[in-house]
């Protein structure tokens, strides 16, 4: 039997509320909540909250084929830090996770690295090639309960409904990153008044509106539970909020950068807030934190995407899209939302972990019998962000330099301090 | 004083003037017997062309050479990019030579924003994808200056053509209108930027309309794989609707003037007689360009105190 850990001093925050409590672990589980614990090692919360740890939807490991970019290590490293016990990793590496052989790996990796729960998602077609199924029968088999091409929207729209109606048979969730090719034309940036001024091509809008619209009435059309990633612009949010109200099984995401950042950002060419669906305008970034707000999205999901320098120093047209963002979004959520710390961890931890299937050790309610997977949150503490001080192996935050309110003290994986005072133990 | 031209917006309109008045001391020196200064010796200059260019590239080679300046050539054909070298490392690695300015031309929008800031060189844009080509900015101003017959805030421009994908459309509208002009852009809704949101110009399509009411005539280059994008349904219907035909040339008003960044697809965006007449500036274009670029460089690694100073 393990040393007993206690969480001493914090107020705990889950999705039944908020009170103050000590929260006791032993043996990876927690297995007491309450007044005035003891009799164990501290883990000094004083001034923090207590919540159970944070998941994201949305994440790229890079591993295999790009590892010089990240690796599941590194990016599960950078989760801990990030508050993360649970992170869904994106099947557009090198090979692709298109088939259990690639699902055993990248799990198997993600159990090595041991700093957080790597779940994994599958891609819905073979290669991720948008012209035929991936077996997502033999990747359910492994616990797969997500699919998507994520970086590519699938244009088909006959191979998505028959992907949706397959996904039924399967009871998974299929995931969209929505944009359409035929009407975006190679857009490297939002079309509009930035991009004509920096003769840049644009995707406008509507290139994601429309595979959004597409893919709600193909839902209807088949009854698949559909999650639209990152979404962007304020029709799109819109067409969700109608989704909704007609009972349809559709959720949500929006990412850190698109409450926080805008097309404006481009305008000296930098290629770190180079990234897909783009930066779009004041008004969509209105929309945007409108929709965390109002529930309309259900989750923040960072779509952590590693580049290394050298690829982000292609001139901006040919430079990969993506940045990295697992070690800064609690902080944005808590500066720039300015919404009740309980609606971000909402938003951050129990809701995804829904999403995620990830309920039996993520998200839920802090109560004896269950994992302990927890994080603990300073968040009066104020920071500048310094991407040399991250533990993800590439660089490329647009966040550099920002000063953010709140910050992660301790991340508790499996029962085990992965991060303790900010620094990563493992 | 600022170390690089990579946008028209780097300069003021005193500041374009300044330059404008700079290059009619350099026409000076062109126009001798033997036209060559020492006023950038021992300074080195590198040409980093990333994409063709015939008269661009000989312009700015010729101007450094009058003033004196070593000139370097870097072209990809011949050099490591070929071999996967990265952009950073080629130009680093030329800065480790010792250089003063770069001049570089490159498809992709923005490269010159990249270049300085990794180098301590003056940045020269010599032409970045779609987005800016000042120095053609630069000349045109020069060669409406001498050409018109009326001061820069009374004229009338008209740039016709496709403007969405031309950066001497951008960088010319900017020019233009920080002398004064008034700029219509002519063209169809599919060669025009997807959004005008502060650019000082007005709009048409349809330039017979506007041919009668112009001081110039600015005819852009046509690309070709333009009809393939189905932004036109054919040049002829370009040329119909937009080209500056022998019939619409007749109607400029007394005075006018008709202009053209080269190279030209004589029957497309001009007719091939049109671009020969009187009142066309094109060769005019093409030799002020070198006097314009003279007057850059001078301008940017020159002393700089006394503009057309004694070593000029």
């Amino acid at each position: 039997m393990s040393e007993t850990l206690i969480v001493k001093g914090g107020r705990v925050v889950d999705q039944s509320g908020s009170r103050l409590a000590d929260v006791a672990i032993e043996d990876g589980r927690i297995v007491g909540v309450g007044a005035d614990l003891s009799g164990g090692r501290i883990l000094d919360a004083a001034g923090c909250v207590v919540s159970a740890g944070l998941v994201d939807l949305h994440v790229h490991l890079r591993e295999p084929g790009k590892e010089e970019a990240e690796t599941i290590e590194t990016g599960s490293r950078s989760a801990a830090l990030g508050g993360f016990t649970a992170i869904v990793a994106m099947p557009n590496t090198t090979p692709a996770i298109d088939s259990a052989a690639v699902v055993r790996e990248v799990q198997e990796l993600g159990r090595a690295a041991n700093l957080v729960d790597v779940y994994v998602a599958g891609a819905i077609t073979v290669g991720r090639k948008g012209t035929h199924l991936a077996p997502m029968g033999e990747m359910a088999a492994l616990g797969v309960r997500f699919f998507t091409d994520d970086g590519n929207g699938v244009q088909d729209g006959r191979l998505m409904r028959r992907a949706m109606e397959y996904a039924v048979g399967l009871g998974v969730t299929l995931a969209q990153h929505c944009e359409d090719d035929a009407i975006c034309g190679g857009g490297v940036m939002h079309e509009g008044e930035w991009s004509s001024r920096l003769g840049l091509p644009g995707q406008p809008s509507e290139t994601e509106e429309l595979m959004v619209m597409r893919d709600i009435i193909l839902a209807r059309l088949t009854g698949a539970t559909v999650h639209f990633q990152h979404l962007s612009t304020r029709r799109s949010l819109d067409y969700i909020r109608q989704a909704r109200a007609e009972g349809l099984p559709v959720s949500a995401e929006a990412t850190p950068h698109h409450f926080t950042l805008t097309h404006a950002a481009c305008a000296g060419y930098d290629t770190v807030f180079k990234v897909n669906p783009p930066l779009r305008t004041d008004d969509d970034v209105a929309a945007v934190r409108v929709a965390l707000g109002d529930g309309s999205v259900d989750c923040i999901a960072t779509d952590h995407a590693p580049h290394t320098s050298t690829d982000k120093e292609l001139p901006f047209d040919q430079a990969p899209p993506g940045m990295i963002g697992l070690e800064t979004a609690l902080a944005l959520a808590l500066t720039e939302l300015h919404l009740p710390i309980e609606k971000v961890l909402s938003l951050m931890s129990w809701q995804p972990a829904r999403l995620a299937r990830a309920i039996d050790a993520h998200g839920g309610v802090l109560r004896a019998g269950r994992p302990a997977n927890l994080c603990v949150i300073d968040p009066l503490a104020t920071w500048t962000v310094d991407a040399s001080a991250m533990a993800s192996k590439s660089r490329n935050s647009p966040f550099v330099g920002r000063s953010l309110r709140g910050r992660v003290r301790h991340t508790v994986f499996n029962g085990v301090a992965v991060v303790q005072d900010g620094e990563a133990t493992r | 004083m600022t170390k690089h031209l990579r946008s028209i917006s780097e300069l003021n309109a005193e500041g374009l003037r300044s330059l404008l008045d700079l290059t009619d001391h350099m026409a000076e020196i062109n126009r001798r017997p033997i036209p060559k200064v020492p006023a950038l010796r021992g300074k080195t200059v590198v040409s980093l062309f990333y994409e063709d260019s015939t008269r661009t590239r000989l312009s700015f080679e010729t101007a450094a050479k009058r003033l004196s300046a070593d000139t370097m050539t870097f072209s990809v054909s011949t050099s490591s990019a070929n071999k996967g070298e990265s952009l950073r490392d080629t130009v680093e690695t030329i800065e480790a030579m010792g250089i003063d300015a770069v001049i570089v031309r490159h498809k992709s929008a923005g490269v010159p924003w990249r270049l300085s800031d990794w180098l301590d060189a003056s940045v020269i844009n010599a032409g970045d994808g779609w987005h800016e080509h000042p120095t053609q900015a630069i000349l045109d101003a020069y060669t409406i200056r001498n050409e018109a017959k009326k001061p820069f805030e009374e004229l009338h421009v008209a740039i016709v053509g496709d403007v969405k994908h031309s950066r001497v459309a951008r960088s010319n509208v900017a020019a233009f209108t920080m002398l004064g002009a008034r700029v219509t852009l002519v063209a169809p809704p599919t060669l025009l930027p997807p959004s005008l949101v502060g650019w000082p110009v007005q709009v048409s399509h349809n330039l017979d309309d506007v041919v009668g009411t112009v001081d110039v005539a600015y005819c852009l280059r046509m690309q070709l794989e333009r009809q393939e994008q189905s932004l036109v349904p054919s040049l002829r219907e370009y040329t119909q609707l937009y080209g500056l035909t022998s019939h619409r040339a007749d109607r400029l008003a007394e005075g006018a003037i008709i202009m053209h960044p080269g190279p030209m697809n004589r029957g497309v965006e001009i007719d091939p007689e049109v671009a020969d007449r009187p009142n066309s500036v094109i060769a005019a274009q093409v030799t002020n360009g070198v006097s314009v670029r003279m007057a850059v460089l001078y301008w940017l690694l020159g002393s700089g105190t006394t503009l057309g100073g004694s070593d000029v």
